[in-house]
């Protein structure tokens, strides 16, 4: 994936699901075999579609899945926002919350009981709730991704279709307006 | 880093290639034994308490939302609790029929999701190849013609979830009672002319995941390896079925545990331990108890589990499979791939038959009976049994929500193949990134949906600030 000796730089692009359910990114791959002709123009930075754990590099364009629910989410926005020349909104989680916000009119207490303590299938009989200083402290409320850093494009959908993606990304790309009519613009 | 205990630790973080936000921690003493090693999952969303209240007949459609990779399971699993609430479980032959031609459509394009763009890196590559390369473009520069079958079958399969359910990701095929629309001639003809295709390329994938078990056996059948119990759905008559059955768990030598449990007292069979040290629920079951009861689930337990698969080209994989260990179940990790590739024959060859019966193309949609109170809904997700209990009340509203998504299944296997795999390959050697990508592929084995699992995990320093605080907000603890 990196650059050949003489090779033009290609612009990188960067992915990362925070609070989402990773529907937005099976939908990049939704391009099907167009991802193989995008690999020809760009070049991939981090991505959970490859080992790349950190940023090599500033990217062009970074796409964020998901709203932010812990503070694991925020830190990581945060980088991107610093790395990344265009920063995307992907899907109804990222420019609204989408499902995960469903839990910001109840307590966070409530969640927790609800999955440890009072299930049919739970045992257990100490009353125990996991803890580990390994698990990102969560927010108070699921946060769109807008609240926290400034975000360049807004893509809605649930997952925005590939052929939004695909245009808005060769829009970006090619520097020029993405072309998103009407009809690929969907909030379900 | 060092721990406070006086641990060197390291960290595997995100987990990439696999479905959701996971991470690894690994503790090494002084002389570089690896002391523990656990796999981490770092997100909670709280699905079972903020659907209580809403309309049961949305569970379908927002539930789904759990999982971008296998939506079609939380659909139909939700649809399946929900037909009992209207009575309408007995469905009509075309409900029943669309609902799982869309099922095996899903099993086509996450199998070859997961097989192609997320593990076949590391069986082409071999585990510590480079970074660089170790991702589905790069499986492309080497292997063009093999990524783009890869592509393109996941994209079948994609296709036929998009003809039932009307788009590609959460989608709004299945309702309570049926299904909203059938599959008509056209979509049948459009779906028909490339399954001849779609079946041969399967059975190259097949043949792929076999060989790299077969030639790589002496290095991988102790690779995060152990014998353990195997719990999958099952027809009445023994045979494999994804979408509807009755409960069976086996031992690691393939004794019984129990056999055509009814799916509706699923809570009787299966119990959920919480562990201090953990995120995840431990399910286990609760006739061996917590200590043995623990089990896998997922293609690997349902190939092992099942007395025969009733299509033909996966049922003579299936045999061929179990003679790696003399016709008792396989206990090899590294061997859900091999199993994996099984499955996806056998839903290309569904998919086939599905096209050929005039039933898809029914108008009787929708069936409905005596009101209940309370629906269970269980199938067998690509990943692994999935169970989804609702209770309503009078309104109509959701009372009670219990989920047991199939990765939480693996959450024990999991643990013990990362422990083991740092075990065996990071004591006491210079630790480089190829060595912790062991690490990953022993996870990646189980296709882990960590979304999926995320719906139900919590941190207790996190409880105790909520209660402290008058049991209401925790303190938004983002700094600016």
């Amino acid at each position: 994936m990196s650059a050949r000796p003489g090779e033009r730089q290609k612009p990188k692009i960067a992915t990362v699901s925070l609070a989402g359910c990773f529907g937005c990114h099976m939908s990049i791959l939704d391009i099907d075999e167009r991802i193989l002709d995008l690999a020809k123009v760009v070049e991939f930075s981090r991505s959970p579609i490859n080992d790349l754990k950190k940023f090599d590099g500033r990217c062009a364009v970074g796409i964020v899945e998901g709203g932010c629910a812990n503070e694991e989410n925020v830190e990581v926005l945060r980088e991107f926002r610093r790395k990344c020349d265009i920063l995307v909104s992907l899907g109804d989680c990222a420019t609204m919350g989408g499902i995960p916000a469903l839990r910001n009119s109840i307590p966070l207490s409530e969640c927790l009981e609800t999955a440890y303590l009072d299930g049919p299938t739970v045992v257990n009989p100490l009353g125990r709730i996991p803890s580990d200083e390994e698990i990102p402290l969560l927010l108070d409320k699921v946060y769109p991704c807008h609240e926290i850093v400034k975000i360049d494009l807004f893509l809605p959908g649930c997952p925005p279709s590939a052929e939004a993606i695909f245009s808005a990304l060769t829009g970006i790309l090619g520097k020029s307006r993405p072309d998103l009519p009407y009809e690929l613009l969907k909030y379900d | 880093m060092i721990t406070k205990n006086g641990y060197r630790r390291i960290v595997i973080e995100p987990v990439t290639r696999v479905e959701g936000h996971g991470k690894v921690t690994i503790l090494l003493d002084e002389a570089g034994k690896v002391a523990r090693a656990r796999l981490h999952i770092v997100e909670f969303r709280g699905f079972e308490r903020f659907i209580e209240g809403r309309p049961f007949w949305e569970m379908p459609v927002a539930v789904q939302r759990l999982c971008g990779i296998c939506p079609v399971s939380h659909h139909l699993c939700a649809a399946k609790a929900v037909d009992r609430i209207v009575g309408g479980e007995k469905l009509t032959p075309t409900a029943e029929k669309v609902r799982r031609l869309m099922h095996y459509g899903q099993f086509l394009q996450s199998h070859a999701l997961h097989f192609f763009h997320l593990c076949s890196p590391d069986l082409l590559f071999g585990f510590d190849s480079d970074v660089a390369n170790r991702n589905v473009l790069g499986v492309a520069a080497r292997y063009p013609e093999l990524a783009k079958k890869g592509i393109l079958l996941r994209k079948y399969g994609q296709e036929v979830i998009r003809v039932t359910a009307g788009k590609r990701i959460h989608g709004t095929g299945a309702i309570p009672g049926g299904v909203n629309k059938n599959v008509n001639a056209a979509e049948r003809e459009y779906l028909k002319k490339d399954i001849d295709q779609i079946l041969a390329w399967s059975e190259e994938s097949l043949a792929i995941a076999k060989q790299y078990t077969v030639d790589h056996l002496a290095e991988i059948a102790e690779f995060g390896s152990f014998p353990s119990n195997h719990l999958a759905v099952v027809r009445a008559d023994g045979a494999m079925d994804l979408y509807d059955g009755g409960l069976r768990a086996v031992d690691a030598e393939g004794s019984v545990i129990f056999d055509h449990f009814d799916d509706q007292r699923y809570y009787e069979a299966i119990g959920e331990e919480v562990r201090d040290w953990s995120y995840m629920k431990f399910p286990f079951i609760r006739s061996l108890g917590m200590e043995h009861g623990w089990y896998r689930v997922g293609p690997l337990a349902r190939v092992n589990a099942c007395d025969f698969i009733d299509t033909p080209k996966a049922e003579a994989a299936r045999k061929e499979f179990k003679g790696l260990a003399g016709g008792k179940p396989v206990n090899v990790t590294m061997a859900y791939h091999w199993a994996r590739m099984i499955e996806l024959v056998h839903a290309a060859e569904k998919i086939a038959l599905l096209l050929d019966d005039p039933d898809i193309g029914g108008t009787e949609l929708l069936a409905s009976g005596r009101r209940r109170r309370e629906g269970v809904g269980v199938l067998e997700a690509p990943r692994g049994t999935l169970f989804h209990h609702y209770r309503v009340d009078e309104n109509d509203q959701i009372a009670m929500a219990n989920l047991i998504v199939s990765t939480t299944s693996n959450n024990e296997p999991m643990n013990r193949a990362v422990e083991k795999v740092a075990k065996d390959h990071l004591s006491g050697v210079e630790i480089t990134e190829g060595l912790l990508n062991h690490v990953e592929v022993a996870i990646r084995a189980y296709d882990p949906c960590l979304s999926c699992a995320t719906h139900a995990l919590g941190r207790m320093p996190l409880v105790v600030e909520v209660v402290d605080a008058a049991g209401c907000v925790v303190d938004r603890k983002a700094r600016d």
